[in-house]
């Protein structure tokens, strides 16, 4: 009772500076009584923001499975201009992300300063990876014709490269691009009259998903920071560090879902 | 009662700090404006919102009389005798009367001309600004008045103090929520500057997809729609892990007050529907800005779509809408009739009741676009839906019976509440029954069945709310009297504006009309005399509550005798909300075993006196 009287700040605080870690010197929020409550309603908390953005992402599922179920053909078609192994490699380059992220937590757990913080710049990097693949691979040369020169696929268009810029680095492959959503598509080899509309389901559930990776590693980086400023996670303390998993986990399990709806119809 | 209370303190061995309440100001103006800005506080800002959300009130209530007064007249166009410039009848050559077109009854062009001189006097344009002056009405009187309401105002300033609480869950996000509030509300008032949006307020496509092609105003409007859902996903996650996470020592779930239960339930749906309209919206504004073609049957996409998405949300956040008013209502029924409530599991299942089946019935707004398997079903599940309201409306009635009524203005409120949610739900069984609804659906039927519901019971309830908090909120009393009189005045406005509807719809005038056959203009007209007395009545209201913030005498601790926990807090609460940790040991609603909290005779009598109070 008197424990919660002396604290005065409604929210929870690390003094910043001084020798000991960050994580040692956290002083959870007044209305708890103990940090440990605070870390179950963070938890909590977390876990029903999880379940929104489930529900958000049900949503276009939800769309994806009515236009599929109306436009077989133009889901089938448009499906195989995306190359699985370009996909494969991102599920990949994610679950080893989840890992890294899940031994990270652990590590901090364990006061193992350095290893957490490695564990977690692996985790930002897999995510930065993740987002290159995407655009340089994927988008770019799907919307625009512009293949950057050393793309696998490159050399089987090299008879129709009609252009390059920034001294070679990127080539335009003639009449490939312009596989962009709803009215914008300019495909002119289209085989389906409904395609489109695939590409509108594929940019908007890949793209909000790409936005979901991109909160995640700024997520991820300020964590970092705050790890490096004053060792701010540590066996009593971990909060953010751990919802950040949460969140980059939800991440990946979302691309699970996208990866063989979008790249693996036939 | 100070006294009980002085002496109480010292009991428990009171370490004598005082803090002032959490409306003390922290110093000059500019560093109250700061500290509020900045709280962290739920009690501030729950206030803020209140503020924001009476202001938005204020805004669709005029969209509101508007419409109103626009259909006075209906709008049409007539043949006129044409007269000279000295007044005298025209005539031309042959002696013959000259006639000249005239359109009447166009009330809003009138006060609004267009900027585009060939527009004057044109059907079109006044038909426009009525279709504009509906939506606002729709869309800020539902995204930014009926939905945070209760929730994010009452909600945030007394779930905490309910459960004994310092604060919500997370205080920082709750300042988040009210400044995304905020920012979503902007963006409307910006879409309503720059032209407003006249799509009505559910966005149907392909109106909101192809209407106003060159504005942003349609985007502006559903962006700042869909970042109203952020807030409201985020209070409601607050409220949850707050329930969880934050009883006071010796409260079970099953020791909870009714409101936290209402609320809890409240705060499932929202957390659970608000995200499908966050990406229905999304991909709105996408189709929209880019043609995306998921709602454009063109493209190959689904207009029909749309709808679902919508009302896959939009059903579940009506009881978003009429769950906490269910709340409040259980509060002050037993408060203001000094009894035990009636079924307390009962009123709490019943409330995760109705957010159960709330997810089941969203097909009933589309009957008229859904197959007839698909309407049948779910003509089926919406008569659930009467259950667990029903349980509720016997159990506050048993509640009634027998109890010590005091007309207090809650009271009053409340008791209104019950007549007009009675009526409100029994128009909704012949809307939800597939025969009769192919009669009555998209007319004035519909609309005073809505307003009876929403407005007779959630602003009805959201009024009465504030006047049984209002002395915990801000210390002062108000007039009993006059808020008795603004009370009738609504209640006499309300039925005069919402219950001739009801015959203008069986009669078949349909709704988002500005224009209709002269049989139905004495009932238009005394609708819209009905939306005067109504506004007349909560100008009473505000002004009771302008004169009871600068001249009210200082509210008791506790002037109704409420036993939940707010009650023993100070009137206004300690900026830490309690002195001490309060224990809880008598249930919310145990008048006939407990003396209340702060008891002065003075306030109050005591019905039922147990023999060992003294």
């Amino acid at each position: 009772m008197t424990t919660l009287d002396t604290r005065s700040n409604p929210l929870g605080a690390d003094v910043q500076g001084g020798a000991t870690p960050g994580w040692k010197r956290y002083i959870p929020g007044h209305h708890w009584r103990t940090a440990d409550e605070e870390f179950d309603a963070c938890t909590l908390g977390f876990w029903l923001f999880l379940a929104t953005e489930v529900l958000l992402f049900a949503g276009l599922f939800v769309g994806y499975t009515i236009m599929r179920f109306k436009f077989p053909d133009a889901f089938t078609n448009g499906s195989s201009y995306l190359d699985w192994r370009w996909g494969t490699l991102n599920t990949v380059v994610l679950l080893l992300s989840s890992y890294t992220m899940a031994a990270s937590i652990r590590a901090f757990q364990l006061d193992r300063q350095k290893q957490g913080k490695i564990l977690l710049s692996a985790t930002f990097i897999f995510g930065l990876v993740f987002l290159l693949i995407k655009f340089t691979f994927e988008y770019t040369p799907k919307l625009s014709g512009w293949f950057i020169a050393f793309d696998p696929a490159l050399p089987h268009y090299a008879s129709l490269i009609d252009g390059q810029a920034l001294g070679g680095l990127f080539k335009h492959v003639e009449g490939y691009g312009g596989k962009a959503p709803g009215q914008f598509f300019s495909y002119a080899f289209s085989e389906d009259p409904w395609e489109p509309l695939w590409w509108s389901i594929y940019y908007c559930a890949t793209g909000i998903h790409a936005l979901h990776v991109i909160i995640g590693m700024t997520l991820i980086a300020w964590c970092f920071r705050r790890a490096v400023l004053y060792k701010a996670y540590g066996p009593s303390h971990y909060t953010m560090v751990e919802n950040t998993g949460l969140y980059w986990h939800l991440v990946d399990l979302i691309w699970i879902f996208l990866f063989p709806l979008l790249y693996l119809i036939h | 009662m100070t006294t009980l209370d002085n002496s109480r303190a010292h009991e428990l061995g009171g370490h004598g700090h005082h803090e002032g309440s959490y409306l003390t100001p922290k110093g000059g103006f500019w560093t109250t404006v700061w500290d509020w800005a900045t709280t962290v506080d739920h009690k501030k800002i729950g206030v803020m919102y209140l503020g924001a959300v009476l202001f938005m009130f204020f805004l669709g209530g005029l969209a509101a009389l508007a419409v109103r007064t626009e259909l006075l007249d209906p709008v049409r166009t007539i043949q006129v005798a044409a007269t000279d410039a000295a007044g005298k009848p025209l005539l031309d050559a042959e002696g013959k009367q000259v006639m000249k077109t005239e359109i009447v009854g166009q009330t809003l062009a009138r006060w609004i001309p267009p900027k585009d001189e060939a527009k004057l006097g044109t059907v079109d344009y006044g038909n426009q600004l009525y279709n504009r002056a509906f939506t606002l009405h729709g869309a800020i009187m539902v995204f930014m008045v009926i939905i945070p309401s209760i929730p994010a105002s009452l909600g945030n300033f007394f779930i905490p103090l309910m459960l004994g609480a310092k604060d919500v869950a997370f205080p920082r996000l709750n300042l988040l929520s009210w400044y995304i509030y905020v920012t979503g509300s902007i963006f409307a008032v910006c879409s309503i500057l720059i032209g407003g949006v006249d799509t009505g307020w559910t966005f149907y496509t392909p109106y909101s997809t192809t209407t106003d092609a060159e504005h942003a105003n349609v985007v502006l409007m559903v962006l700042g729609a869909f970042i109203l859902g952020f807030s409201s996903i985020l209070t409601g996650l607050n409220f949850i892990v707050t329930v969880h996470k934050l009883r006071a020592p010796g409260m079970g779930w099953f020791d909870m007050p009714l409101f936290i239960w209402a609320m809890y339930s409240t705060s499932i749906i929202q957390v659970l529907a608000t995200p499908v309209i966050g990406i229905t919206l999304l991909l709105l504004v996408f189709e929209r800005m880019f043609r995306i073609g998921i709602f454009d049957p063109s493209l190959g996409g689904d207009p029909v779509l749309y709808q679902h998405f919508f009302w896959f949300y939009s059903h579940p956040v009506v009881y978003v809408m009429i769950l906490p008013a269910f709340g409040v209502i259980s509060e002050i029924i037993p408060v203001h009739s000094h009894k035990k409530i009636f079924g307390y599991r009962a009123i709490a299942f019943a409330s995760l009741g109705v957010a159960l089946v709330s997810f089941l019935v969203w097909g009933h707004h589309m009957f008229a676009s859904s197959g007839e398997l698909g309407a049948t079903v779910f003509s089926a599940l919406t008569f659930l839906v009467a259950i667990p309201t029903a349980v509720k409306v016997f159990n506050w009635i048993a509640t009634l019976y027998k109890g010590s009524i005091a007309l207090t203005t809650p009271m009053l409120y409340a008791l209104m509440f019950l007549f007009l949610f009675s009526i409100g739900g029994l128009t909704g069984l012949p809307l939800g029954a597939l025969a009769t609804d192919l009669h009555l659906h998209d007319s004035y039927f519909v609309v005073a069945h809505f307003h009876y519901v929403m407005m007779g019971g959630t602003i009805i309830t959201f009024v009465a709310g504030l006047h049984h908090w209002w002395p915990k909120m801000f210390g002062k009393m108000y007039n009993q009297f006059w808020a008795n009189v603004g009370a009738w005045t609504v209640f006499v406005g309300f039925n005069l504006t919402f219950f001739t509807q009801f015959f203008l719809g069986t009669q078949g005038m349909p709704r988002r009309y500005a224009s209709y056959v002269s049989e139905y203009q004495t009932l238009h007209i005394w609708s819209t005399v009905g939306s005067y007395v109504l506004l007349l009545g909560f100008l009473i209201h505000l002004f009771v509550f302008i004169h009871s913030l600068v001249a009210g005498r200082k509210a008791p601790a506790n002037p109704w005798g409420g036993l939940t926990l707010e009650w023993e807090a100070e009137s206004p609460p300690i900026e830490h909300n309690f002195a001490h940790e309060p224990i809880v040991t008598h249930g919310p609603y145990d008048f006939e075993t407990t003396v209340p909290p702060h008891w002065n005779a003075k306030d109050y009598p005591l019905p039922h006196l147990p023999a060992n109070a003294h």
